[in-house]
């Protein structure tokens, strides 16, 4: 479904990615993490070239995106991308938000529209939030309605930058819930994200990244119980410590 | 002369001050100041709009393109605008002379215009990114996420500084005397010249009076302001 082959960028002088091969099949759920700055945002925006790169392919749904012939807008739609900081519109209601690109690219009637998006606010818990604006919204509130914006469009991908990093603690389980149970529905799945129970639960397999290199691609139990690599076992041991 | 102020020729040329000789002629004074502000405004917006939309495009030539244009109008007095119009938009219609009505609005336009589309660039500028990358992750086209998301946001942030150029284009529309409109500034000097002994008086009155209209407008601004915020996620 997603396949990075050889893939570099930099920014001026960085190597922000560093020869990225890998593979995620149709229905994976897959777990990337890593150190800050170790160019993880990076690799999950080039996957519907939010950022564009500089060498090597990367094909999605079995188009190249460096394709000309690729049109990236219909390509986009079928890729959900929920951001860390949700990035809902502040000017639009809970239901406006989900309805509009499936109104104005899947040419749904505003009647189907909303019809689906009170399925799906449903689907996240939150039926009864459908006109009040993100300003009224709980964080963890907010990242549901992101999700279901990107649902609407009934992607066959949804890739997650850090969903859960920008909320409070007690927010967290509502959206990860939200994230297990599309795993369930055999959705492709591309998470960033440092919540190891998630991975350990949900992942098929576990990325570990730095400094542009994947330098660890395992099952969870694998990576969980013997991280081959050194800064892998560095990074668990950080990020696993009652301390943390 | 008179040791006093006498403002009884204020009275005395009211009606004058408000519409001019209408309706025995063409209707000036006030209404007139406000007619060719408000027509103005109108297609100043869409023309700064147009620019301001430009001038964020993502082919470069055409950035650079509309800002040498408007940098080139932003650095010109509108007098000379006015001037410019004057003379250029008979010789555009073909020789057929322009109504000074229309020379004004066309000025203050194009004037006016340069100076909106770099409030409505910055509009744009001030809306996060992430904006925009939500609404192209939908699958909506650029110009979609620009129509959809990001103008009804940046529109809503420069409501007040609309309100500022139309205040300040409700004082520019004094220059169009120059021309010989019978805007309020034009009707005073008239009635000025006609009494002889009251200058004081008229453009003391005639101050307060464009004071009165951009301080009403001012006052507007701040209340659509508080009215319009919506209080931003974080
Ligand atoms: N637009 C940009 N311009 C220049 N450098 C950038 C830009 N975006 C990211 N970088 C740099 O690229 C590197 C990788 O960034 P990236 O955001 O992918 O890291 P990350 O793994 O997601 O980190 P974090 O866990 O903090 O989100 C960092 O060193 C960052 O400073
Ligand atoms: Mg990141």
């Amino acid at each position: 479904m997603i396949k990075f082959q050889g893939v570099h960028k930099w920014f001026k002088d960085l190597h922000v990615l560093n020869d990225v091969n890998l593979h995620v099949k149709q229905g994976d759920v897959l777990v990337v993490c890593g150190p800050s700055g170790s160019g993880k945002s990076t690799l999950i925006r080039a996957v519907n070239k939010l950022e564009p790169i500089q060498k090597g392919r990367i094909i999605v749904d079995g188009k190249d995106l460096s394709d000309a012939k690729t049109d990236i807008n219909q390509l986009r739609a079928e890729i959900g991308f929920v951001f860390q900081q949700f990035n809902l519109y502040p000017h639009l209601t809970a239901l406006k938000n989900i309805t509009l690109a499936p109104i104005k690219i899947r040419k749904l009637s505003r009647q189907e529209a909303e019809g689906q998006a009170t399925t799906l606010l449903e689907r996240v818990g939150l039926a009864d939030k459908r006109d009040a604006y993100p300003a009224q919204l709980s964080g963890g509130q907010q990242q549901r309605v992101a999700i279901a914006r990107s649902l609407a469009m009934k992607p066959k991908i949804m890739l997650f930058d850090e969903p859960t990093s920008a909320l409070d603690p007690e927010m967290i389980g509502e959206v990860l819930q939200v994230m297990q149970g599309l795993a369930h529905t055999g959705m492709t799945l591309m998470v960033v994200t440092h919540e190891m129970g998630f991975a350990r639960e949900v992942a098929d397999r576990v990325v570990f990244m730095d400094y542009g290199v994947i330098l660890e691609e395992a099952t969870p139990e694998e990576f969980f119980r013997n991280p081959r690599h050194e800064r892998a076992q560095l990074f668990l041991k950080e990020i696993l410590s009652p301390m943390h | 002369m008179n040791p006093g102020l006498d403002f009884s020729v204020i009275w005395d040329n009211l009606t004058h001050f408000f519409i001019g000789t209408y309706p025995n002629g063409p209707i000036g004074g006030i209404i007139l100041t406000l007619y060719l502000a408000f027509v103005a405004l109108i297609l100043s917006f869409f023309g700064g709009l147009i620019l301001g939309l430009l001038c964020v495009s993502s082919h470069r030539l055409i950035r650079y393109a509309t800002l040498a244009v408007v940098n080139t109008i932003r650095g010109i007095p509108l007098l000379m605008v006015i001037f410019w119009m004057f003379y250029l938009l008979p010789a555009l219609l073909g020789g057929h002379s322009a109504p000074e009505n229309w020379t004004v609005i066309a000025a203050l336009t194009i004037f006016t215009s340069a100076y909106m589309s770099q409030i409505v660039q910055a509009g744009i500028d001030g809306i996060p990114k992430g904006q925009t990358e939500a609404a192209l992750s939908t699958g909506l086209h650029p110009w979609q996420s620009m129509v959809y998301v990001i103008l009804p946001q940046a529109l809503r942030n420069m409501i007040p500084s609309f309100v500022n150029q139309f205040v300040s284009m409700i004082k520019d529309t004094s220059l169009a005397f120059i021309v010989g409109v019978s805007e309020l500034t034009h009707v005073a000097t008239q009635i000025s010249n006609r009494t002889m002994v009251y200058p004081t008086e008229i453009f003391f009155f005639v101050a307060c009076i464009y004071f009165v209209i951009c301080f009403a407008f001012t006052s507007l601004s701040r209340w659509l302001e508080t009215r319009l915020a919506w209080r931003k996620a974080i």
